[in-house]
């Protein structure tokens, strides 16, 4: 067998994440942050339409003077750190999967979120999960993705992520699975299969938004056959933005979902 | 260069199909069928046949009101798909199809022409009118097994009706239209900048290839040239990009066979190519890399740096395949699986792995050479003639060892390109007509059609290997069993996405 010397050559390969940070993270571009306000020169009106007809997903709003980005409609294709580098930056953190619509918009107010609002969000689906911390059955519904998020979802199997470490595993059954990992831009044809699929898990179920596209439909929608992500469809639990979102950043949305691991900027 | 409307010829709608057939006759090949909207309801439909290294259009106009035209189909196999997709998006009626069944997009089969969603003026918002699938199967003891959507594994979502009298797989029907996402008609409106990055998203684990072939048919249509470097810089994403997706093939293969060793040391080289893309250009996928007139930046690492990513990759990937194409274990389940004979892989022209599996082999690198691959000069890989899923991936190992070949000689190439340029100046303002452009997608050959008017995209159609491909999905099972299904689906290697639109 010209396996076994070979995979004892190769040593361990697997991720030490969560228990200590993956430091490959640092080299892809997991999301857009923005890094200064606009200085008004010549007019304040043409100069932020300017910044936001700039983006190809409208996630950028400047609303008297502040600048924002929309994580859930961002596809991080750049072109506004390329074009702005003074007032937007690319964020390597992975951590990106939020529990609360709102708070992918960033940076945050305390007018939209507010931290007793989020921490309740956090304790109410802690404890709907506390059964699942150990072994938790996801259960992959594709809604109209452009087939990109599959492969990082299959990736989590790799002996680079090696999910199973962590009691998390695959099903092929929605009556086994206790979390439901929804992606794609929420099409026509598969909103009923994937209602069906959702009420055919037992409770308690944890729903996650894979992807910018599950989000809002990303670049996709409006399109007649989509519905601008699955938000409408589905109650979910867990937002994780990318285009697709990396495996990295799906483990967290994960942990996150069953309550191991808090999002980033929680309380 | 010119732009490709040029060598369209005009013909009436009823004498595309004779003009088709012509071409091939002579010795060319059908490439695709695209129809178009008007403002004023009427209908343009196009079909493309490539030979002697170009491609031919044949441009046929239906006026407002006219819904009626004669089908492709009986003469040209190939056309079975693309009359249905037309049908479903445009509501025009193939005289003679053989079976104009919903594909994309089930709706009544008499309704409004108008009502159709692949129009520019069509309805916003559309459901399907699931009554216009058809369902009852006939024979002795033969009985229905719908397979999907939602189906064992991370899978893209697409309905099998497998018509089976128990073991034996006789007939095949595919739904794709579950995820249809109205993608074609999405383009219109756009700036050719936003189409890029849609194009990217049709069929999101081709994106480079994507990205490529709508850049050069813009390209085409300005009248500009990437620079020499940035045609350089797209090869080695796009021969990565093939990489991937050849080892993605493979693993559903161990996947599928229970090779749980083999399963686990190449999704650790395919991740390790997916690593060493995002070095390249900070995007697992390549996406953001190709834009208009050239690519984004040169390589985030240096030449050396990528050469010495590349050889302890290039040894590792090597020896496992090789191992792995030598298993009986494994083998056992490929050989003889889902045979398309080489009769009738030419007879539908299949593309990439598929076709060259079958002795149909087009590797549009060396029939028609575009961007880096003028320079780099191609040898294409021997065909396989047996035609089954072994065949298949067989070609697959020898284009990753092509592939490899081509990365180097197009990072040497590139160390005496070092200060670019990267990108040539592209100005869209006011542009007006069609430009074609085509890239060797890991699938097969890709072709954009993009029609643009004032320097905004008006239509554009991205003739996918998957759809072309898929069509002979069906002819595929030749007294194969359930349990070949999940080698034959891995090795047509498709991307759903880019079936359903």
């Amino acid at each position: 067998m010209p396996w076994v010397p070979r995979g004892l050559r190769d040593g361990i390969i697997t991720t030490r994440y969560p228990g200590r940070p993956d430091s490959y993270g640092g080299d892809f571009r997991a999301a857009i942050d923005v890094i200064a306000n606009p200085v008004s020169t010549n007019g304040r009106a043409t100069h932020d339409l300017d910044i936001e007809r700039m983006c190809p997903t409208g996630a950028i709003t400047v609303e008297a003077g502040d600048l924002r980005v929309d994580r859930g409609r961002c596809i991080v294709c750049g072109r506004c750190v390329a074009e702005r580098p003074e007032l937007f930056a690319f964020n390597p953190d992975i951590e990106v999967a939020a529990l609360e619509r709102a708070t992918l918009v960033v940076p945050t107010r305390d007018c939209d979120v507010d931290d007793g609002t989020l921490e309740q969000a956090r304790a109410d689906l802690a404890a709907r999960v506390r059964a699942l911390r150990r072994s938790v059955h996801i259960r992959h519904v594709d809604a109209g993705s452009d087939g990109g998020e599959e492969w990082e979802i299959a990736a989590l199997t790799n002996p680079v992520y090696d999910v199973q470490r962590l009691g998390v595993f695959f099903t092929a059954s929605p009556r086994h699975a206790d979390l439901l990992l929804v992606t794609g831009a929420g099409t026509v044809g598969m909103a009923g299969p994937l209602r069906r699929t959702w009420e055919a898990m037992p409770a308690p179920k944890i729903v996650i938004a894979a992807g910018s596209d599950a989000i809002t439909g990303g670049l996709i929608h409006p399109s007649y056959p989509t519905g601008g992500g699955v938000g409408g469809l589905l109650p979910v639990d867990v937002w994780v933005p990318g285009s697709p979102p990396s495996p990295l950043s799906l483990l967290h949305a994960i942990l996150v979902g069953v309550g191991l691991l808090a999002p980033r900027g929680s309380p | 260069m010119t732009s490709f409307a040029a060598t369209g010829e005009a013909v009436h709608p009823d004498e595309l199909a004779v003009g088709v057939a012509a071409a091939i006759e002579a010795g060319g090949r059908f490439a695709g069928l695209v129809a178009a909207g008007g403002a004023d309801g009427s209908t343009r439909l196009r079909a493309l046949t490539a030979s002697d290294g170009s491609l031919q259009i044949f441009d046929a106009s239906l006026a407002a009101g006219a819904d009626h035209y004669r089908a492709v189909t009986p003469a040209v196999p190939g056309a079975f798909w693309y009359e249905r997709e037309i049908h479903d998006l445009f509501g025009l009626i193939a005289d003679g199809h053989p079976r104009l069944d919903p594909l994309v997009f089930p709706l009544a089969a008499h309704s409004d022409c108008r009502a159709r969603p692949g129009r520019p003026d069509g309805p916003g918002h559309l459901d399907h009118d699931a009554t216009a699938l058809a369902g009852h199967v006939e024979g002795e003891g033969v009985f229905t097994i719908p397979y999907g959507p939602v189906r064992s594994g991370v899978f893209e979502s697409v309905e099998y009706l497998v018509e089976t009298f128990g073991e034996d797989i006789p007939q095949l029907r595919v739904r794709p239209y579950l995820k249809h996402r109205g993608i074609a008609r999405r383009f219109g409106g756009l700036d050719p900048a936003d189409g890029v990055l849609l194009a990217e998203r049709v069929e999101g684990t081709m994106s480079v290839a994507h990205a490529v072939a709508f850049c050069q048919a813009v390209e085409t249509l300005a009248g500009v040239q990437a620079p020499p470097a940035a045609d350089l810089v797209r090869v080695v994403h796009a021969e990565l990009e093939r990489v991937a997706h050849h080892l993605d093939s493979m693993i559903r293969h161990c996947e599928g066979a229970g090779q749980a060793v083999a399963y686990a040391r190449l999704t650790w080289h395919k991740e390790r190519v997916m690593r060493l893309r995002a070095t390249l250009c900070g995007h697992r996928f390549g996406r953001g890399a190709v834009v208009l007139g050239g690519v984004a930046a040169p390589p985030l690492i240096s030449p050396e740096e990528v050469r010495e990513a590349l050889g302890r990759l290039e040894a590792d990937i090597s020896r496992d395949l090789r191992s792995l194409m030598t298993t009986p274990s494994f083998l056992d389940r490929l050989r003889a699986a889902g045979v398309v004979s080489p009769a009738v892989a030419a007879a539908y022209s299949a593309r990439g792995p598929v076709g060259r599996g079958s002795g149909a082999g087009v590797d549009v690198r060396g029939e028609r050479p575009y961007g880096g691959y003028r320079q780099l000069g191609f040898a294409p890989v021997g065909d396989r003639e047996t035609g089954d899923a072994q065949a298949r991936q067989w070609v697959r190992v020898d284009e990753i060892t092509g592939s490899w070949r081509l990365i180097r000689q197009a990072l040497d190439e590139l160390s005496g390109h070092r200060g670019g340029p990267w990108r040539t100046p592209i100005s869209v303002a006011g542009l007006d007509g069609t430009g074609v452009g085509w890239s060797e997608s890991p699938q097969g050959e890709l072709i954009y059609v993009v029609d643009m008017a004032d320097g905004r995209l008006v239509n554009v159609k991205p003739l996918t290997a998957s759809f072309h491909n898929f069509a002979l999905f069906p002819r595929a099972f030749n007294g194969d069993i359930f349990t070949d299904f999940v080698f034959i689906e891995a090795s047509f290697g498709v991307n759903m996405a880019g079936v359903a639109g």
